[in-house]
């Protein structure tokens, strides 16, 4: 029988650009020894781990292998599943279904990266393909720049209001000593800041940051023992269509309208914007925080400057997007959807301390990465009725 | 754990060098004939894990380029990076979540392509091994010297493992390197990295393996003949060789001894008719045939002399030709799991083992055997 | 080829993924090799609960989490407990084949240390032998400070 499984502790390091005084086993280990702190659980009482990374950052293979010593796999089962950029999200994924399958009541999942530990543009360059894309295309950026553009001169958005968005979210991380940009910034600034492919300026993209993060999921049993308001997951997916550069519906995130269509109908979920509480985007870079809830279906297709512009996602608004700050703040690729799931996670278990969003009852948590590929979860804080 | 079958095969041919195709184009062959094996069509698949490695592909996020030809498409995916053991693994957690009823599963891989010795040196820790320049062949190597100097294992045994197996592969279709050999062969053809002589040493190799996992209420729905998954476990051990004991396979025999205890296994060596096992260099057959219980510790070597695993043998050991036979690193295990799947429904046909109720399939992860992944396969429920 | 081709010329598309890589040693680590460098000492930490004391050196025990590591000097001498002479020049290789790669336990530690052997013929190599580090003379903080081991001059 398919188990509910929920999340019972979260353990982040603390992130900066460069963590030179531990090499990445290290720093697994204080994500991981954090995480079971919080769960109120050691290392013995872990059934299994899945870990994950993107290999060309840190030019280390069979990662699950050589981590076992900061992870704690000595003699356990470990599994790393990666999928580029949703890694953090697929692994959250991947702890769920681990547990729900029955076969394991406690999950440890581990995601991580130490950004500065190789060239992030070189090494993501060689996620194209090789024969058609890899010798014309270079790095993450100026795919997103095509995307924003697209959606630019389709809904007659500005760089100002992706602008607001920066905004928002710097704002936000102000509010995460997790974070690791913590610096308010004005409109004015952002779009001030060095311009690095059009329509993107500097301070509308993400940062390269080292860091891990990890989260322990539990069955129904063990769950309800161990946590007073375990974070329930109502449900997982993905959409990890495409793999040309050109297969993309530019403007439009498919892969997320059809992943969040997904999920809220399996969760019952009809009015998303009204339903769901907050949200930990997977958001890269400023347009997208403009773009993507159009296509999660919280607002009609061009209507989502105007909802940024109205304050409804900043805390305190309607429905809060990024209180962490989000990944324009912080970004450990690896582990960057896992902190959202985190993120999402904290928020519903009302552990969220100075970033907490008040009575939260649904929160969405995605991943993005790949060839606009998203993953999401939906967390709850009642047990789901299936 | 619930039930749950494996309901497709689908195999490319191994080979040497694939000139005619790219990574897409074999799991494309490897899905079409797996669904054609269940009698399904890609819309009865309801996820797919796919199973990569970023170096051996070259490729960050190597996923990319397969996802679409496993037929991913506009469905659920994952990709786990290992042995395609360890890709099924994950697709077996899939089918019986709840969430999906049947899940796809690929593994593919292109030896060709790269140059195995900087790829396998990439797995040794940058801080403290890798700048030593040892890389799989010589770690296996170490672990050969180890094996032998505590068991007594001689190299006259490894060698039998090699002139059985690629005796073997000369009767798998699918197999590359079918060859007739005698011991003298083995021992006289080059020392790469003592105790292993080339002919020990698995080839470098191409190859796209799929198979499709059901839920029972899936199973039943589809003109294949399920194969059911009794037992499945995998572990890890010690990454640091000097926390090892290299000569034994201490995380094999955990993982042995669940996948039995699940199966309701009691005695390995009596109730397992035939196993497919990793067998990347000849000693690993005799070391993990000991550790998976399937004969006693150290006792490996006298049997392969007695003929004990050859196809007509007491306990047939990869009837197929293993991975001496031909290995696509990255979907080896799930070559095995498919094999297995062959044998126990009875159409291995020119390697066809006489019984064939209870099989054992094996894959492993990292250097030297640090991670394995056992499945215990049946004809019954 | 031709054939499979259907009279198409087949092209490979060549390539090398060159990702230049700089690996934080850490604090743990960094305290090993400029031990070994400065002292020409081989430094382990050893678990206070379980008593282990590993090399590599850990920050934190892989047996039982603990971290509670206290750092300990081992022995530059130990015993061979597995090797190979690899005699093909396979890729990854820094030196010349033949080369002997030896898991070598050095008296006072747990666990063994992977490094080479030299000064020995390969077939004189016997797992069991005692060997000893032969410490390079211009040392710069990396694996090779230690320039190999050889066998033991005498049993001390």
């Amino acid at each position: 029988m398919a188990k509910r499984v929920a999340i019972v502790g979260t353990g982040q390091t603390f992130h900066k650009s460069h963590r030179p005084d531990v090499n990445g086993q290290e720093l697994i280990n204080e994500a991981v020894q954090r995480a079971l702190r919080d769960a109120g659980l050691t290392i013995g009482d872990i059934d299994a781990i899945v870990i994950g990374n993107m290999d060309h950052f840190e030019g280390i293979n069979y990662v699950d292998c050589w981590s076992v010593d900061g992870a704690g796999g000595f003699m356990k089962p470990v599994l790393k599943i990666t999928t580029g950029g949703t890694t953090g999200c697929t692994i959250a994924i991947g702890g769920y279904h681990l547990v729900a399958s029955g076969m394991y009541d406690k999950v440890l999942v581990i995601g991580w990266e130490k950004n500065s530990e190789s060239d992030t543009s070189g090494a993501i360059t060689t996620a194209f393909d090789p024969i058609w894309d890899r010798l014309v295309f270079a790095g993450a950026i100026s795919g997103l720049a095509a995307e924003a553009q697209a959606y630019m001169a389709r809904y007659g958005a500005t760089d100002r209001d992706a602008a607001r968005v920066s905004v928002r979210d710097r704002k936000h991380a102000l509010n995460n000593p997790h974070a690791q940009l913590r610096k308010e910034v004005s409109i004015e600034e952002v779009l001030a800041s060095p311009m690095l492919a059009d329509p993107i300026h500097l301070l509308d993209i993400c940062p390269r940051t080292d860091g891990a993060c990890a989260v322990v999921m539990a069955n129904e049993d063990s769950a309800e023992k161990l946590c007073e308001n375990p974070d329930w997951i109502w449900g997982t997916g993905n959409r990890h269509s495409y793999a040309y550069i050109g297969d993309a519906d530019m403007g439009r995130l498919t892969s997320m309208e059809r992943t969040a269509r997904e999920i809220f109908k399996k969760a019952g979920i009809r009015e998303p914007r009204k339903e769901i509480n907050v949200i930990e985007l997977y958001q890269p870079y400023s347009f997208a925080g403009i773009i993507w809830i159009e296509d999660m279906g919280i607002v009609p297709p061009g209507k989502g400057a105007e909802y940024i512009w109205s304050g409804a996602t900043d805390m305190g608004g309607e429905l809060p997007v990024n209180p962490s700050g989000g990944v324009i703040s912080c970004n450990p690729i690896g582990a960057t959807g896992l902190v959202r799931c985190a993120e999402a996670a904290m928020q519903v278990m009302g552990n969220a301390e100075g970033r907490q969003v008040p009575n939260v009852n649904f929160a969405v948590s995605t991943g993005f990465g790949g060839c606009w590929w998203t993953d999401m979860i939906l967390h709850g804080k009642k047990k789901p009725n299936y | 754990m619930d039930n749950a079958a494996i309901i497709g095969i689908g195999m490319t041919k191994i080979e040497a060098r694939k000139v005619d195709m790219t990574f897409a184009d074999m799991a494309f062959e490897a899905t079409r004939k797996a669904l054609d094996d269940a009698g399904m069509t890609i819309d009865d698949i309801d996820n797919v894990i796919t199973t990569s490695n970023d170096f051996w592909d070259g490729r960050t996020i190597s996923c990319m380029a397969v996802g679409d030809a496993s037929g991913a498409n506009d469905k659920n995916v994952s990709c786990v990076e290992g042995d395609g053991a360890f890709g099924a693994f994950y697709g077996l957690a899939r089918s019986l979540s709840g969430s999906y009823g049947t899940t796809l599963v690929t593994g593919h891989s292109k030896g060709s392509q790269s140059v195995s010795s900087l790829i396998t040196n990439a797995a040794f820790d940058p801080i403290y091994n890798r700048a030593l320049g040892l890389d799989m062949i010589g770690a296996c190597a170490m672990q050969a010297s180890a094996y032998m100097h505590r068991t007594g294992t001689t190299a006259r045994q490894l060698a039998a493992v090699s002139v059985k197996n690629h005796g073997n592969a000369l009767k798998n279709p699918n197999a590359q390197l079918g060859m007739k050999l005698s011991v003298e062969d083995v021992l006289k053809s080059e020392m790469i990295a003592d105790p292993l002589h080339k002919l020990d040493c698995s080839p470098v190799s191409d190859g796209c393996c799929a198979i499709i996992i059901a839920n029972e209420d899936r199973a039943k729905k589809y003109k294949g003949k399920p194969v059911w998954i009794k037992g499945v476990a995998m572990c890890a051990d010690a990454y640091f060789f000097g926390d090892r004991d290299l000569s034994r396979a201490d995380s094999l025999v955990k993982a042995a001894k669940q996948a039995c205890a699940m199966a309701g296994v009691s005695d390995p060596a009596k109730q397992i008719d035939f196993a497919e096992v990793y067998d990347a260099f000849s000693y690993q057959e005799l070391m993990w045939l000991e550790g998976l219980g399937l004969c006693a510790d150290g006792a490996a070597g006298k049997l392969i002399e007695d003929g004990a695993f050859g196809i007509e043998g007491r306990l047939p050991v990869n009837a197929s030709g293993g991975l001496l036979g031909g290995h696509a690193v990255i979907a080896a295990g799930l070559y095995r799991i498919a094999e297995v799947v062959k044998q126990i429904r009875g159409e291995a046909g020119a390697y066809q083992v006489k019984k064939a109720h209870v099989g054992l399939a094996h894959g492993v992860n990292g250097l030297a055997g640090q991670s394995h992944c056992v499945w215990i396969l049946g004809k019954d429920r | 080829m031709a054939d499979i081709f259907k009279g198409v010329e087949p092209l490979v598309v060549k390539s090398k993924i060159s990702v230049p890589y700089h690996w934080w040693a850490g604090e743990t680590a960094s305290t090993f090799y400029v031990t070994l460098r400065d002292k020409q000492a081989i430094m382990g930490t050893r678990c206070a609960k379980c008593a282990k004391l590993f090399l590599p050196p850990r920050k934190t025990c892989p047996l039982c989490f603990g971290t509670e590591m206290e750092w300990k000097a081992v022995k530059t001498a130990g015993v061979v407990q597995a090797f190979t002479v690899v005699r093909r020049q396979l890729a990854a290789m820094s030196k010349k084949a033949p080369v002997i790669y030896a898991l070598i336990k050095l008296e006072g530690a747990d666990s063994g240390f992977l490094h080479v052997l030299d000064q020995v013929r390969p077939e004189d190599v016997k797992i069991g032998m005692r060997v000893e580090a032969k410490f390079a003379g211009n040392r710069t903080a990396t694996i090779f400070d230690i320039e190999y081991f050889k066998p033991a001059s005498q049993e001390k």
